[in-house]
């Protein structure tokens, strides 16, 4: 039999497991019979193009998509989505999503008894420019409680999604902020075996880009899987 | 010459909460709708424990029924050829309807059978998972280079069942861990 080439896998310690028992749900829902090698075939060199019909007016404003103003402290949220040679990934779809500046989700599955904000749904997204740059305004999130173990709550994070170029570039993450103190124990974080990789999921305060007497301004950087195979026939990202 | 790779950024669970953020895309199928000449797959996504999972997602990744993976942005939505995004019901369930792929290459000359790539994302799951379902009664199965990489007896999870009564309908369940475990594959 021949074998296929098969995808490269992270480099140890940068991902979490799938099973990370401090995590409650992780321990039914993950695999425990061994992962097979992904064969690399034209399905997995190629992947989804998204388009500027997707994205509305005030999509990357969080603040701005109702009748009045979100509460809570305004921030800006910008980076660079790049892949892993560093060069920029154009025109990648960045979906984000968070929780209000109180600590609740516009969800009906959120049963945190803190205040919803009519002025605030919590979502976004957009498609990075030529240099891969993305740039949001929405409000700072609150930390909230879970149910994961005795007074667990999960430090403030915004959830990010992202398509670069090829189906394997997808990744779903989270963006965390400096200096929370819930850090060492929120178990999600900490699934990150590698300390260094870890803390590349926190962002950066950024004086430069903050705004005088508006708001603070963050700093994320998020690099994704290159495409090994060459770009398809018509991928504006080549 | 050897380029110095950056590490990609840490994965994360998309969490209960990933429908304020990604239902925009989820296709919404009514099956009574559903056009001609077009397939469906009927699942489950399910537990351990054979729980379903109601706060999953998946998304799927094909060729179109040339065997082309066009990926192409609809210029009037947006929205990509050969992507579908779901999310499950309260009972764990989904149904994706689709123009059935065709065969494609493999890229070292031989051919696969019709299949489409899935990546399954849900509360507890830290890093996605990936996986291939594939349709039954395809001849092309028997020869298919993935498919034959796998144990025998585990290929059987990425092959969805014909229907016993409606042609146009496979059946097919994610099983996350347990008893007939779906197959994953490792990135």
């Amino acid at each position: 039999m021949i074998e296929l080439p098969a995808v490269q896998t992270a480099v140890p310690g940068t991902q979490p497991d799938f099973c990370f028992p401090p995590y409650a749900s992780s321990v039914a829902r993950s695999p425990r019979m061994p992962l097979v090698l992904l064969p690399e075939t034209l399905t997995e060199k190629t992947g989804p193009v998204f388009g500027h019909n997707l994205i509305r007016k005030n999509d990357n404003d969080l603040t701005a998509q109702h009748e009045g103003e979100a509460l809570g402290e305004r921030i800006l949220v910008h980076g660079r989505v790049l892949d892993d040679e560093g060069k920029p990934v154009r025109g990648a779809l960045v979906e984000i999503w968070q929780a209000n500046a109180a600590g609740r989700y516009r969800h009906k599955a959120d049963g945190h008894d803190a205040p919803l904000d009519p002025n605030f749904s919590g979502a976004g997204r957009l498609l990075t420019d030529d240099d891969g740059r993305y740039f949001f305004k929405t409000i700072k999130p609150g930390p909230y409680p879970w149910g994961n173990h005795y007074n667990a709550w999960r430090p403030a994070h915004v959830h990010f999604s992202l398509f670069g170029a090829g189906i394997l570039s997808r990744l779903v993450t989270q963006m965390y902020f400096p200096g929370d103190p819930l850090h060492p124990l929120d178990p999600i974080f900490n699934s990150i075996p590698d300390e260094g990789a870890r803390q590349r999921l926190v962002s950066r305060l950024d004086m430069e880009r903050t705004q005088p007497d508006y708001a603070l301004a963050y700093a994320f950087d998020i690099v994704l899987r290159g495409s090994r195979g060459t770009p398809f026939e018509g991928d504006p990202r080549r | 010459m050897s380029i110095d790779r950056m590490i990609p950024s840490g994965s994360q669970t998309v969490g209960p909460y990933f429908r304020i953020g990604l239902e925009h895309l989820v296709c919404k199928t009514s099956v009574t709708e559903s056009a001609a000449g077009k397939i469906e797959i009927h699942g489950k996504v399910l537990d351990r424990d054979g729980e379903p999972v109601p706060d999953a997602m998946l998304e799927f990744w094909g060729a179109d029924p040339s065997g082309a993976y066009s990926g192409a942005a609809s210029r009037s939505s947006g929205y990509p050829a050969g992507f579908q995004r779901l999310a499950t019901d309260l009972d764990g369930s989904f149904v994706l309807s689709l123009s059935k792929p065709g065969p494609t290459p493999c890229g070292d000359g031989r051919v696969q059978a019709p299949h489409l790539l899935v990546l399954v994302f849900a509360r507890g799951l830290l890093r996605h998972l990936i996986t291939r379902v594939y349709f039954e009664k395809e001849s092309a199965n028997d020869s298919d280079p993935v498919l034959l990489e796998l144990p025998v007896e585990r290929r059987h999870t990425l092959v969805a069942a014909c229907d016993a009564t409606r042609p146009n309908v496979f059946r097919w369940n994610v099983i996350l861990q347990g008893n007939d475990e779906t197959v994953f594959f490792a990135w």
